[in-house]
């Protein structure tokens, strides 16, 4: 099996470029991955930090807040504090991935096995990605926003456009839907829809909003009804539908950017899943191309240095320490699974009797496909992993003195520590819940949010400002009650309240 | 199957748009910093970028989080000496392992500036924001010395330099088929007939042979190429519309001008002249000084020797005027004079100066400035100055400023847009 290797040098040219992503590739295909055909674009420096500014976006619209990122990645870039990423891969149909110029041919082969091959087969696989995006329409839709926002700006000038903008993307986590499938549409489609949109929205709130006196009947079952009947999570689809004074072309303003919102949903519940896969995937087809003579060991040694500084954790108390890195975590809860599968140990068929012996690509495979971090975390994290890890667990309430360290990594501890680790990811636990609870469209129109804690951490003071753009969307007073159990423990108004306290009434 | 894209060729400047927003929205943070940029620089210093910071708090895009409080766990590695039920103090200052939450951690709390670079640019486009330079365009198409060659076809005459091989072999080709054509024709018609003789060797074969040979030599005769054939790129001169303009600086050097004084002169000149850079794509520059007598001469000179005397303004107005009729004809030239003064004067002079401004040079300039840098009270110079200020307020603009820092505020004010 053993063979010429591919190349010696350390410089990279188009053909070698072609050459290894046919040898990766159909290492990949072997062993199972099932892609989104690939378009690789070699970027320079320059252009990586374009497409850093456009949150690795190919195409987006124009606003400050992109030209403010890019600037201070270029100033971090120039002064030697950052490095740019060796990639940036885009979940679409094809799967674009960028590649740096500078890179070595060492890095272009580890970063079209980590990016086409591991990222690509996640996106494709994911149940979190096949649900909730749609690979093939996205540029298409990108190109959609981008012209239309553009038309706006030229309608009813930047300054309003920007304006709705930078209030859409204050809530913009608040944009998404959890519990529905949106629907992919290709560009034509999207605009012919979106006139019909506008007219049909606009004549539904005009109704809402209706002030001519209705009939009888809806008077006397409006008396106790609430609006939403149900609180909703979804702050911008509830704008986007109800708020009164938007224009049409906001409303579409909205939309984009709630759909924007939920096609970068998955990502960030993925991350330690998604990278996981694609080192495990790269330092796999690597050393199996090393196996079989493919490449040299120069190569080997460079791919070995660079992917183990990729996948170093500082320990908690290192000047280094930010956080657990989601490669390292990732990449060994991935080998971690493979181990299990094919080296069981008495502990491992104790705990994870399913797959302990099973086939390791099957069961790879079905974890990728099935799982988010954190439900991933919770179902595979394996007590030789929290042993190798070291991880622990402090509880931090402010109603006690000191920090308190509730498990670690031993016998009595692992269970706890796996679900910590795994409520860590929880999407849902890290940014405040924040609902509409009420809009009283008969009285003052006024505006009522609820923020129901959890584990009793407060709203931070920058939600005034965030507030203010709610205000913007809404049109007309916005309240937002702080809520532990009934009690409201803060509240935030916009416009504030005059000085005598006015407890405003729910419901 | 993969496809691989070499997009280094394309287009870097894809954040531009963005960026240029983020300017235009910061547009008065950017103003301020580059005003206190101005006021702190040397102004040989003027054609770089500039350092603007920004407080991060203005530019933050905020977003719903969890403040600090509450219960919070976290999972960490690297665990090396704790057990469970271990107590460990909270540290202070709330960062370090466990204060705040995951939340707070990206907050940006600090009072960072947010720090980024302009260009030389964008910096200048700052500088001269919002000014403009009053009758700007009144003698644009004036000037006619510069020309531009335009190609205009071909034509038979022309240098050797500028032979058109094409045009000239073509035009060869086909005077050689015209001249031969019927020689030629006759040609085929005797070696036809000689191919019909049955004896080669007859006499009426004979005589065709002679014949065609003959031709033969007819036709060789015909020039290859010809003088005639020669075609040449034809260029011609097209006159260039565009704007020149003249800047005077007239300065005072009498002994009550110390140093500083000629420094805050020169700053003030300087940003005229770059401003100036901005609007006309020829400028020149004329240093006049003067004490009681004035002199043209070369920059050098003008900032940095030293001459004392007495002081008689109309001296150096008359020379402007002089330079002006010698050299820079107002029907083609901008015409733009900064005069800067501590507004010492002979006293009988300052009656001349208005006479010489308000007949002579004022109906050909376009923007006569005239700043005086004391922080004793107005001279003579001034009060007789207010009076044409009044009559000319259009192209006549005085301004006082006292020290380093006024001038670019005196500058704007000087040249700031009117509304149309």
């Amino acid at each position: 099996m053993k063979g010429e290797p591919i190349s010696t040098g350390s410089e990279w040219d188009f053909s070698l470029i072609e050459t290894y992503d046919a040898e990766i590739g159909a290492l990949a295909e072997e062993f199972g991955l099932d892609t989104y055909p690939n378009q690789i674009e070699i970027i320079s420096s320059e252009q990586m930090m374009d497409a850093y500014a456009a949150v690795g976006m190919p195409i987006g619209y124009h606003h400050w807040s992109y030209g403010k990122q890019f600037l201070s990645v270029e100033q971090n870039y120039k002064r030697g504090q950052m490095g740019l990423a060796y990639e940036i891969v885009i979940n679409s149909n094809p799967c674009i991935a960028y590649l740096m110029e500078e890179n070595t041919l060492t890095m272009q082969a580890l970063v079209i096995a980590h990016a086409c091959y591991g990222h690509n087969s996640f996106f494709k696989g994911n149940y979190l990605f096949r649900s909730w995006t749609d690979a093939s329409s996205i540029i298409d839709y990108l190109v959609f926003a981008k012209n239309y926002i553009a038309q706006c700006e030229e309608k009813y000038s930047v300054d309003a456009v920007e304006a709705t903008i930078d209030s859409c993307h204050a809530i913009m986590n608040y944009g998404v839907d959890r519990y529905k499938r949106p629907y992919p549409l290709s560009t034509a489609e999207e605009k012919e829809k979106q006139l019909e949109r506008e007219e049909y929205l606009q004549k539904l709130v005009n109704d809402l909003w209706r002030t001519i006196p209705a009939s009888e009947k809806s008077k006397s079952a409006g008396e106790e009804k609430r609006f939403p009947e149900e609180p909703q999570e979804n702050l911008l689809y509830f704008f986007e539908k109800n708020a009164p004074l938007l224009e049409p072309w906001q409303r579409e303003i909205v939309r984009i950017v709630r759909k924007l919102a939920q096609y970068f949903y998955p990502q960030r519940q993925t991350q330690v899943m998604n990278e996981g896969w694609a080192c495990f995937w790269h330092h796999h087809l690597l050393n199996t191309l090393y196996d079989r003579g493919k490449v040299t060991d120069g190569f080997m040694l460079e791919f070995m240095q660079s992917h183990t500084s990729v996948i170093y954790q500082p320990p908690y108390n290192s000047p280094y320490f930010n956080g657990i890195n989601p490669y390292t975590l990732g990449f060994h809860m991935m080998t971690d699974i493979r181990r299990i599968c094919e080296k069981p140990t008495p502990e491992d068929k104790q705990w994870f009797p399913d797959i302990a012996g099973s086939n390791w690509q099957e069961t790879l495979d079905f974890a990728m496909r099935n799982f988010k971090d954190e439900s991933f975390i919770l179902q595979f994290l394996s007590p030789k992993l929290i042993r190798d890890l070291k991880l622990f667990a402090i509880l931090d309430d402010d109603k006690h003195e000191d920090i308190e360290v509730t498990c670690i990594h031993d016998e009595f501890g692992y269970r706890a520590v796996r679900e910590l680790l795994s409520a860590q990811y929880n999407l849902g636990n890290n940014e405040p819940n924040i609902q509409i609870f009420s809009a009283d469209i008969r009285g003052d129109r006024s505006l009522t949010l609820h923020h129901y804690r959890h584990n009793n951490k407060p709203l931070d003071d920058s939600a005034e400002e965030v507030l203010k753009h709610v205000h913007r969307l809404w049109g007309f007073d916005v309240h937002l009650h702080s809520m532990s159990g009934d009690e409201v423990k803060q509240s935030f108004h916009c416009p504030p309240l005059p000085d005598k306290t006015k407890k405003k009434k729910d419901k | 199957m993969s496809y691989i894209i070499d997009r280094r060729l394309n287009s870097k400047k894809k954040s531009m748009v963005n960026r240029q927003r983020f300017l235009r929205r910061y547009r008065e943070h950017i103003r301020k910093a580059v005003s206190d940029a101005v006021d702190k620089r040397s102004i040989t210093d003027m054609e770089r970028g500039e350092k603007i910071s920004i407080p991060q708090k203005d530019i933050s895009e905020p977003v719903f989080h969890h403040g600090k409080g509450g219960r919070n766990t976290r999972v960490l590695p690297g665990n090396d000496q704790f057990i469970a039920g271990d107590h460990i103090p909270r540290p202070s200052g709330g960062g370090g392992k466990g204060g705040a939450g995951e939340g707070a951690s990206d907050s940006g709390e600090g009072m960072d500036e947010f720090v980024f670079q302009i260009t030389q640019e964008e910096f200048l486009n700052f500088v001269f924001e919002n000014l403009e330079l009053p009758n700007l365009i009144k003698r644009q198409l004036a000037g006619l010395e510069e020309f531009e060659f335009r190609r205009a076809g071909f034509s038979n005459e022309g240098s050797p330099g500028q032979i058109n091989v094409v045009r000239s072999l073509r035009s060869a080709n086909s005077r050689r088929i015209a001249l031969t054509g019927k020689k030629r024709k006759e040609l085929k018609r005797l070696e036809q007939e000689l191919e019909n003789c049955d004896d080669k060797t007859s006499s009426v074969a004979l005589e065709l042979k002679e014949q065609i040979e003959v031709l033969r030599k007819k036709i060789n005769r015909v020039p290859w190429i010809d003088d005639y054939d020669l075609k040449y790129n034809l260029h011609v001169k097209k006159p260039l519309p565009h704007s020149k303009a003249v800047m005077f600086c007239l300065m005072d050097v009498s002994g009550s001008m110390d140093q500083t004084t000629k420094d805050v002169a020169k700053r003030f000149f300087l940003l005229l002249f770059l401003f100036l850079k901005r609007n006309y794509k020829h400028i020149e520059v004329v240093f006049i000084r003067h004490h009681t007598s004035a002199k043209e001469v070369d920059e050098e000179e003008f900032f940095y020797s030293r001459e004392t005397g007495g002081t008689i303004v109309s001296s150096a107005l008359k020379l402007m005027h002089e330079i002006v009729a010698a050299r820079y004809p107002a029907s083609e030239w901008n015409i733009y004079a900064a005069q800067a003064s501590d507004g010492d004067n002979w006293n009988d002079d300052s009656e001349v100066c208005q006479q010489v401004l308000t007949q002579q040079l004022l109906p050909i300039t376009q923007y006569f400035a005239y700043i005086e840098i004391t922080n004793r009270d107005r001279q003579a110079l001034w009060h007789a100055y207010s009076k044409i200020a009044e009559a000319f307020p259009h192209n006549f603009a005085m301004k006082h400023l006292v020290g380093a820092s006024d001038i670019y505020p005196v500058f704007r004010e000087l040249f700031q847009k009117k509304a149309a």
